[in-house]
C-alpha cells in the first residue's frame, strides 16, 4: 500500500474542491485510507494520520474512530508521536468517552519523564480534558511539579492546578503549601499562572479569600514594578510592560479587596497611580483602565478614587473608539446603581450614544437611559427614547417598549402625559409590545377616571386607519367597549371632540372581527367590546344582536363560546344584562410588581381575588358571567387567602370608597384598644349577598407627642372563622392625634359564632420597641349575628 | 473564560478552531457561521464586540481572515483584544507573513501544539 499522504497534500486537495459535496468526496475517501491503514497497524505513518484526522476534524467531520489511535501515539516513546497524541487526546476525547481513562497512567508517566517537554505535554493534557477521577489520581503529581524550579513546568503546572480545582474543588487544600512562594517569582510567566491560580481558589473559597488577603501587599509591590520599570523587551506591548498580568493582578485585587477595608485601604494608592500613569493612546492602555475602573467601583474605595473612576469612563465615552465607548457605556450600567448622581453627569452623552450606528452601543445606551430616567429628567429622556423607538431595529424594540411603559408608570407628571406617551408607543411600536402589557394598560387607562374620554377618542382616531397591531387594536377595543358612550356623545375636554356615530364605531370593531390579521384573542376582545357597548348605544341593539348570533356558530371555539352566551344573555336573561356589562370600577393595585392584589366588586359579589399577577381583565367575561350566574345562584364564596405584605401605603381609603355600596347598617363602632396613647377602633359593615362575611375597618391613632413608626397590626381569631387582612394604609401613626392609619380585616363567620378576636401590635415609640397584646370582646351583636 | 477561538477565513471556511468547553460537532458548524455572518455584517467603524446569545464575541480582521474569541461576562473585552493581537503577532514571527500564508500555519499544526 503506497504511502499515505502528507497533511500538507491534503490541505491543498481539500482547498481545490469547490464545493461542500466535492469536499465531502475528498474526505471520505481520505477517512477510508486512514480506517485501512489503522487497521494495519502501522506505526511509521500513524502520526501523519492522526494528524489529518484532527484536521478533518476540526473541518466539522466525525473523528471518533481515531481515539484509539492517540492512545497508542501516546504510549509510544517517540516525540513527535506523543506531541500529535496528546494533541489528538486534548481535541478528540473527553471525559464522556470511557476511552480516556486507559490515559491515566500514561499521562502518570510522562509527569515523570525526564525531558521537561514531555512533562509539559503531559501537563497540558491533563489541564485541558482531565476528569475527575483522573485529576484525583494525578493531582499529587502536579502539586509536586508546582514546588519544582523549572518555571516552564512550574507554569504549566499552575494552569493545570486550576482545572484540577475546577472539577474536583475538595483538593485546593492541597495546592496550599505550593503557592506560599509563587508570587516571588521572577518569571512572568509563572507570576501570570499563580495569579490566575490565586484568583480561582479565591472565588471559590471564602476560607482562602482570607487567607490570601494577606498577599495584598506582595501585589501591589508586584504592580509598582511593573509600572514604573522601563523598558523591558520581553515584556512589552506598546510601550506599556505586561498588560496582561496588569490586568490579572488588578483583578485578584478587586476579588481581594470587595468587602474589605483594610485590603481596600493598601490599595487605594496603587490603583490611583495606576488610573493616573497609563497612557490611555493605545489600546493596551485603555485596557488596564477599563480593569482599573472595575476594581475602583468594587471595593470599598475612598470617594476621590471613586470620582476619578468615574471622570475615566467620562472620559471614555467621549472618545471616538467604539470599542472605547461600549466598554465605556458597559462599566456605567454596572455603576448607575451605586453612583448614580455621578453617572446623571454624562447623561447627555449617554443619550446621543442612542443615535449611534453600532447595534452593541445602542443597546448599552438604551438599558443605562432606562436607569438613569428619574423624576426630573422624564419628560426629556422619553422624548430621545420614543425617538429611539421609532427609529431603531426590530431586535430592540421590545425591550424598549417595555421600558418606556415602566418608567412612565414610575415617574409620570401627569395622566395626560402618561396616556399620550402610551399610546405613543402603541401606534409607532405597537406590534412589538409584549403580551402582558395589554392588561397593565387597561388597568393604567380604568384608574385615569377623567381622562377616559380622551383615552377612547385618540384610541379610536388610532385604530381607525389601522388596525393590524394586535396589542394596540385589543387595548382600543376594550376601550371603546368600556366607554363608547363617552366617544358618542362628544364629551372630550382635552380635546377637540370628534363627531362619530354608533354605527361608526361598530363598524370599525366589525373589521376587526372580520379582518385576517386579528389574532384569536383580539378578536375575542372586539366581541365583547362589541357585547358591551348593547348596553351603552341606544339605536344600535339590533344590529348588534345580529352580530353576535352571526359568530354562534364561528369555527373559532372561543368566539363561539362567548357568542353563544351573549346570545343566551340576549334572550333568557335580558334583565340582568346592564347589570352584568356594566361599568368596569377602578382597579387597585398594591404594588406595582410583585404580588398584586386587585378587589373586584361589581356591586353583586365580594370575592376579592389574590393573584400573582394582574388578572387580564375583560378576556373572560364570559367565564365572569357563568361565575356569577352561579353565585347569584347562592353557591359557598371562595376560601379567603393570607396578606401581601404592607409594603407601600396601599388602598385603605379606596376600598372604603369602593364598598360603598354595601349595606351599611349603621353597626356601632367599638373602641378595641386603648393603652399608652394608641388607640384602635373598629368600624363594621355587613356584606348584603353574603350574610357571613364581616368587613372591619381599623383605625389607629396616636395621642402621645412622638409619631409611632413600624407599626405592624396582626389579628387571630378562633378555628371557626377565617381572617383576611389586606395592607395598611402606612405604617405610621402620627402624634396628636393628627391622622391615622386604616388597615381592612374581613371576617368569614359561616358557622354564626361569637365574633372573638386577639390583637397583637408592635411598634416603635421614643426610640424603642414597643409591643402588646389584647383581647377583643365587645364586638356588637349586629356584626356576627 | 475564553469559550472558543476561531479563525474564519471570508468564505465562512475555518482555519483553526478551539472549544474551551465541549460543543457538538454539528452544533460547532452551525455556530461558526452564524458567528462568521454577525461578523461579516459589520462596518468598519463598528466596535469589535457583539453580544451573541449568552457570551460575547472579539473579533479581528486581519484582510480575508477572521479571529474570532468568545469570552464569557468575567472577562475584560479590550484584554482579549489585545490578546488576538498579541497572538497574531506571534504568529507572525515564528511563521512569517501569517495572513497570507495561511497554508504554512495549518501544515505546521504540530508546533502549533505547543501554544496551547
Amino acid at each position: 500500500m503506497p504511502a499515505p499522504i502528507r497533511l500538507r497534500e491534503l490541505i491543498r486537495t481539500i482547498r481545490t474542491a469547490r464545493t461542500q459535496a466535492e469536499e465531502r468526496e475528498m474526505i471520505q475517501k481520505e477517512c477510508a485510507a486512514i480506517r485501512s491503514s489503522f487497521r494495519e497497524e502501522d506505526n511509521t505513518y500513524r502520526c501523519r494520520n492522526v494528524a489529518k484526522l484532527l484536521y478533518m476534524h476540526m473541518l466539522g467531520y466525525p473523528a471518533h474512530f481515531g481515539q484509539l489511535e492517540c492512545l497508542k501515539l501516546i504510549a509510544s516513546q517517540k516525540f513527535t508521536d506523543k506531541r500529535i497524541g496528546y494533541l489528538g487526546a486534548m481535541l478528540l476525547l473527553d471525559e464522556r468517552q470511557d476511552v480516556h481513562l486507559l490515559m491515566t497512567n500514561c499521562i502518570k508517566n510522562d509527569l515523570n519523564h525526564s525531558t521537561q517537554y514531555v512533562q509539559g505535554l503531559a501537563l497540558c493534557t491533563l489541564g485541558c480534558m482531565g476528569s475527575s477521577e483522573m485529576c484525583r489520581d494525578l493531582a499529587g503529581e502536579v502539586e509536586k511539579l508546582l514546588k519544582t524550579s523549572n518555571s516552564y513546568l512550574r507554569k504549566k503546572a499552575a494552569l493545570c492546578a486550576v482545572h484540577v480545582i475546577r472539577k474536583v474543588p475538595e483538593l485546593m487544600e492541597m495546592f496550599l503549601p505550593a503557592t506560599k512562594n509563587l508570587l516571588n517569582e521572577k518569571n512572568h510567566g509563572v507570576l501570570h499562572t499563580s495569579v490566575v491560580l490565586l484568583t480561582e481558589m479565591c472565588e471559590r473559597s471564602p476560607d482562602m479569600l482570607a487567607h490570601f488577603r494577606k498577599l495584598v501587599p506582595q501585589l501591589v509591590r508586584i504592580l509598582k514594578n511593573l509600572i514604573m520599570s522601563g523598558y523591558s523587551p520581553e515584556h512589552d506591548v506598546s510601550g506599556i510592560s505586561d498588560p496582561f498580568l496588569q490586568v490579572r493582578i488588578l483583578r485578584l485585587l478587586r476579588i481581594l479587596g470587595r468587602n474589605d477595608d483594610d485590603s481596600s485601604e493598601a490599595m487605594n494608592d496603587i490603583l490611583a497611580q495606576v488610573a493616573t500613569n497609563t497612557e490611555t493612546s493605545k489600546n493596551v492602555g485603555n485596557a488596564i483602565l477599563y480593569e482599573t475602573v472595575l476594581t475602583i467601583m468594587d471595593i470599598k474605595s475612598e470617594s476621590g478614587l471613586r470620582v476619578l473612576a468615574i471622570n475615566i469612563l467620562g472620559r471614555f465615552l467621549l472618545n471616538n473608539d467604539k470599542n472605547i465607548r461600549y466598554v465605556a457605556l458597559t462599566s456605567l450600567l454596572k455603576t448607575v446603581q451605586t453612583d448614580h448622581n455621578a453617572v446623571q453627569r454624562h447623561r447627555s452623552t449617554i443619550v446621543d450614544c442612542l443615535k449611534d450606528l453600532d447595534v452593541s452601543i445602542k443597546r448599552r445606551a438604551m438599558e443605562l437611559s432606562f436607569a438613569l430616567v428619574n423624576g426630573n429628567n422624564v419628560r426629556g429622556m422619553m422624548k430621545e427614547l420614543l425617538y429611539f423607538l421609532d427609529s431603531c431595529e426590530p431586535e430592540f424594540k421590545a425591550d424598549c417598549a417595555s421600558g418606556i411603559f415602566l418608567a412612565a408608570e414610575k415617574y409620570a407628571p401627569s395622566k395626560r402625559w402618561h396616556i399620550d406617551t402610551i399610546m405613543r408607543v402603541l401606534t409607532t411600536a405597537g406590534s412589538y409590545v409584549r403580551d402582558d402589557a395589554v392588561p397593565n394598560l387597561i388597568q393604567l387607562i380604568t384608574n385615569s377616571v377623567e381622562m377616559h374620554a380622551y383615552t377612547v377618542q385618540r384610541l379610536y382616531k388610532a385604530i381607525l386607519g389601522d388596525y393590524s397591531q394586535q396589542p394596540l387594536v385589543q387595548v382600543a377595543s376594550w376601550c371603546i367597549g368600556e366607554y363608547g358612550d363617552l366617544l358618542v356623545s362628544g364629551q372630550c375636554e382635552e380635546e377637540e371632540p370628534i363627531q362619530v356615530t354608533e354605527d361608526e364605531v361598530l363598524d370599525i370593531l366589525e373589521s376587526v372581527l372580520i379582518s385576517n390579521m386579528s389574532a384569536s384573542v383580539t378578536r375575542g376582545y372586539a366581541l365583547t367590546a362589541i357585547m358591551k357597548l348593547s348596553t351603552r348605544f341606544t339605536c344600535t341593539v339590533n344590529r348588534i344582536k345580529k352580530v353576535v348570533s352571526i359568530y354562534g356558530s364561528s369555527i373559532d371555539v372561543e368566539l363561539q363560546q362567548r357568542a353563544v352566551e351573549y346570545n343566551a344573555l340576549f334572550k333568557k336573561y335580558d334583565h340582568m344584562r346592564p347589570a352584568l356589562l356594566e361599568r368596569m370600577p377602578v382597579m387597585e393595585k398594591v404594588t406595582t410588581n410583585g404580588p398584586a392584589e386587585i378587589v373586584q366588586t361589581n356591586g353583586e359579589t365580594e370575592t376579592a381575588v389574590l393573584e400573582t399577577k394582574p388578572p387580564p381583565s375583560g378576556l373572560q367575561p364570559a367565564n365572569q358571567a357563568n361565575d356569577l350566574l352561579d353565585l347569584l345562584g347562592g353557591s359557598d364564596i371562595t376560601p379567603v387567602i393570607p396578606t401581601a405584605p404592607p409594603s407601600k401605603p396601599a388602598s385603605g381609603g379606596e376600598l372604603l370608597d369602593l364598598l360603598g355600596d354595601l349595606n351599611l347598617t349603621g353597626i356601632p363602632s367599638i373602641t378595641a384598644y386603648n393603652k399608652n396613647g394608641l388607640k384602635i377602633e373598629f368600624t363594621f359593615e355587613r356584606s348584603n349577598t353574603n350574610p357571613s362575611v364581616t368587613v372591619i375597618t381599623i383605625q389607629a391613632s396616636n395621642s402621645t407627642e412622638l409619631d409611632m413608626t413600624d407599626f405592624v397590626f396582626q389579628a387571630a381569631v378562633p378555628k371557626t372563622f377565617q381572617l383576611q387582612l389586606l395592607s395598611p394604609s402606612s405604617s405610621v401613626i402620627p402624634a396628636f392625634n393628627s391622622g391615622t392609619i386604616t388597615q381592612v380585616i374581613k371576617v368569614l363567620n359561616p358557622q354564626k359564632q361569637q365574633l372573638r378576636m386577639r390583637i397583637k401590635l408592635t411598634y416603635n415609640h421614643k426610640g424603642s420597641a414597643m409591643q402588646d397584646l389584647a383581647e377583643v370582646n365587645n364586638f356588637p351583636p349586629q356584626s356576627w349575628q | 473564560m475564553i469559550k472558543f477561538f476561531l479563525m474564519v477565513n471570508k468564505q465562512g471556511q475555518t482555519r483553526l478552531s478551539r472549544y474551551y468547553e465541549h460543543v457538538e460537532i454539528n452544533k460547532r458548524t452551525m455556530l461558526e457561521a452564524e458567528v462568521i455572518k454577525n461578523c461579516l455584517s459589520r462596518s468598519k467603524d463598528e466596535c469589535s464586540f457583539i453580544e451573541y446569545k449568552d457570551f460575547k464575541l472579539v473579533y479581528r480582521q486581519y484582510a480575508a481572515l477572521f479571529i474570532v474569541v468568545g469570552i464569557d461576562q468575567t472577562e475584560n473585552e479590550m484584554a482579549v483584544y489585545e490578546l488576538i493581537h498579541n497572538f497574531v503577532e506571534v504568529l507572525d514571527k515564528y511563521f512569517s507573513r501569517v495572513v497570507s500564508e495561511t497554508l504554512n500555519l495549518l501544515c505546521n499544526i504540530f508546533s502549533l501544539s505547543k501554544l496551547w
